[in-house]
């Protein structure tokens, strides 16, 4: 594991290095920032975010400049500038969803967790966003969950309230 | 029932690993291709079949191929395009998901035709699940000795990563997706340079989406003529259509190219006609970057012809009255939808997917959400609907890549159609909102 406390330096575990070190394996000598995406992810699933600390340690591993890491966190969506909730719910607001009821999902998900977009409930448990097309527009509406971006298709009021109960009563889901 | 090429053994138990994935005839495209073919040999195949990219350009895969320069000296790479993020495609997820092995089986075919040693496979970060599913599958390849060094006792090595991209559209983008690949934001590069001459690490490169590379397997076990005996005219071979919307039975089907569109859409076999028994009022036939048709245009032409499942066809009067095949992302419009609301929605999309290189699409798909959003919530003018169509014609053509005509032909084609709509939430702000 991991730890992030704002003014304390990230440690990676040697565990986690290992990871990192077999992924820039994979691409030719020199060419280490290719790891750059698939590490971020890997620092995302430990922390819940990529903190600024956490960046800057990735910098060092991969022997280039901390801003060539930040450009990178910010332009893709799947990084977390900000602490989140343990659980993002990440429900897809894009056209083919919104034509089967994704509208409404969203607005009874912002009722239940009685949080706005973007917003973490007062337990630390969750938070949600809309999300662009997730290449499920067949079984909409859809939504995902990180680090393991588990799916949940064809969703209902029901199906959502189901679910974040589930979550609530399963916290250890994570580990 | 139309042949499968691709799909064919999706419902057996079991696909998904490689024990089964063999006894359906699994990997024998990469033992012809290995033990009896030159590269340049399975090149010729393909591009016999008339296998055309299945990433919604259309380009002809065998000649791609051939245009890949061999300096002496330098590596060559085949990257996969399985980003898959155009709004209304989910082909490529469900094939990845289900029979992972189709995929890698074509990679190392089409690996040992481009001279590749190493590939990757960059799918997009937010498909975690098929990633895992690729990384086991690829495991299972390499135990089995179809992957690493001297494959098959051939002499032939190579090594088949999978890249997680971190979530942008764009990225499906070629050249970004390389950018992405090198550890960059997802800046398209300006081309030419094709990939095929300086692609991945400024080398040669080609880049082929995932339903291609997977294709390139039947191709070779039953040769290209015989793959290109299926389809129609110049629109070979079978295409993974994923239908979305308001359909009774939305999902991912294999058709024959030039199937009638009126089948694919009302058959018990593919979609079985429109849900909760409306009408059909209009559709996106192959993305949503395609122009937006209405129900009669979507069924036949402008001339009373039916129209078909083709590239072809599809495109049949240009613009004005046709759309195209694009990924093949087919989205049905129900009568109660709202265009409006859609291609506003549609134009939220591309504004936030733009990379922001170029101002025309910067600037312009920001006014496009922009104008759409105060139209659709009834703060709009008539005006506003010229205005829409004049920032269209602004970006088209004006920009780097082609996420800027994608985000302006759905609006362009949408007014051009469905003008009266966009009127009315002029003239009924209120009612419109409702
Ligand atoms: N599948 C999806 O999720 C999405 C698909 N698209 C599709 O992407 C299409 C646009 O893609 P582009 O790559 O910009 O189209 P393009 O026409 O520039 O290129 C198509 C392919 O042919 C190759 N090519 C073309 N001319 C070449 C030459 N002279 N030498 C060597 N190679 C050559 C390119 O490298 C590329 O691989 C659109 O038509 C759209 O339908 C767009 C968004 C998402
Ligand atoms: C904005 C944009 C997004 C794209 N997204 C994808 C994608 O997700 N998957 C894909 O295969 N091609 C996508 N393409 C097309 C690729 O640039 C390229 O043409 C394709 O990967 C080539 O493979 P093919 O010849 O096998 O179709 C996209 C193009 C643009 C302009
Ligand atoms: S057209 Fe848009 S997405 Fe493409 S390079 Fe220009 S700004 Fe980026
Ligand atoms: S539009 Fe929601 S998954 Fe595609």
């Amino acid at each position: 594991m991991l730890k992030v406390e704002e003014t304390q330096p990230v440690e990676f575990s040697s565990a986690l290095v290992e990871k990192f070190d077999e992924i820039v394996s994979r691409y030719p000598a020199g060419k280490q920032k290719s790891a750059l995406l698939p590490i971020l992810h890997l620092v995302q699933a430990e922390l819940g975010w990529t903190s600024p600390l956490a960046m800057d340690k990735v910098a060092e591993y991969l022997n280039i400049e901390p801003i060539e890491v930040y450009e990178v966190a910010s332009f893709y969506s799947m990084y977390f500038l900000q602490p989140k909730g343990k659980y993002v719910l990440e429900v897809c607001r894009t056209g083919p969803c919104c034509l089967v009821g994704a509208e409404k999902i969203m607005d009874h998900i912002e009722h239940k967790l009685g949080v706005k977009e973007g917003e973490v409930t007062a337990d630390g448990l969750f938070s949600w966003r809309g999300v662009e097309c997730l290449a499920a527009c067949g079984y909409a509406p859809v939504l995902q969950i990180g680090p393991d971006y588990t799916f949940y298709e064809n969703l209902t009021e029901q199906s959502v309230d189901t679910l974040i109960d589930n979550l609530k009563n399963k916290q250890d889901l994570r580990q | 029932m139309g042949r499968k090429l691709l799909l064919e053994h999706i419902n057996v138990p079991g696909i998904n690993t490689l024990e089964v994935y063999r006894q359906k005839g699994g990997y024998r495209a990469v033992e012809k291709a290995l033990k009896t073919l030159t590269p340049d040999e399975v090149v010729e195949e393909v591009k016999k079949s008339g296998l055309r990219g299945r990433g919604g350009a259309g380009f002809p895969t065998g000649m791609k191929w051939s245009f890949l320069a061999k300096p002496e000296g330098v590596a060559r790479y085949l990257v996969c395009n399985a980003d898959e993020s155009e709004p209304g495609t989910f082909k490529d997820r469900y094939l990845m998901t289900h029979i992972p092995h189709a995929l890698i089986e074509g990679m190392i075919v089409a690996s040992f035709a481009l001279g590749a040693k190493t590939s990757y496979i960059y799918v997009r970060g937010e498909m975690m699940p098929q990633i895992r599913i690729l990384e086991k599958a690829i495991a299972e390849a390499k135990a089995a000795g179809w992957l690493g060094k001297n494959i098959l006792g051939t002499g032939y090595d190579l090594e088949l990563y999978v890249q997680p991209g971190g979530g942008a559209y764009i990225c499906g983008e070629e050249t970004a997706l390389l950018e992405s690949l090198e550890g960059k934001r997802g800046n398209p590069r300006i081309k030419p340079p094709f990939p095929a001459i300086a692609g991945l690490y400024g080398c040669p490169t080609v880049v082929n989406n995932v339903e291609s590379i997977a294709a390139v397997v039947p191709i070779i076990n039953d040769g290209g003529d015989e793959y290109a005996k299926v389809g129609i005219g110049r629109s070979t071979g079978t295409k993974l259509i994923s239908a979305s919307g308001n359909l009774v039975k939305p999902g991912v089907y294999e058709i024959e190219l030039g199937l009638p569109v009126e089948e694919f859409i009302y058959s018990d076999e593919y979609c079985g006609g429109i849900a909760n028994g409306k009408r059909l009022k209009a559709t996106v036939a192959g993305g949503s970057s395609v122009p937006i048709l209405p129900a009669n245009l979507t069924l036949k032409y402008a001339n009373g012809e039916p129209r078909l499942m083709s590239y072809e066809s599809l495109s049949e009067g240009g613009f004005a009255t046709g759309t195209m095949l694009g990924s093949g992302g087919f989205i049905a419009f129900d009568e109660d939808q709202c265009i409006v609301r859609n291609t506003w929605n549609f134009a939220r999309f591309y504004h936030h997917e733009s990379c922001g290189q170029c101002s025309p699409c910067r600037e312009g798909t920001g006014w496009l959400e922009k104008v759409l959003h105060r139209l659709e919530y009834g703060h709009g003018k008539m005006s506003d609907i010229d205005l829409l169509v004049d920032v269209s014609k602004k970006i088209e053509g004006n920009t780097i890549c082609p996420l800027g005509d994608a985000a302006a032909w759905p609006v362009a084609s949408a007014i051009r159609h469905f003008r009266d709509e966009f009127e009315w939430h002029v003239k009924e702000p209120v009612k419109s909102l409702s």
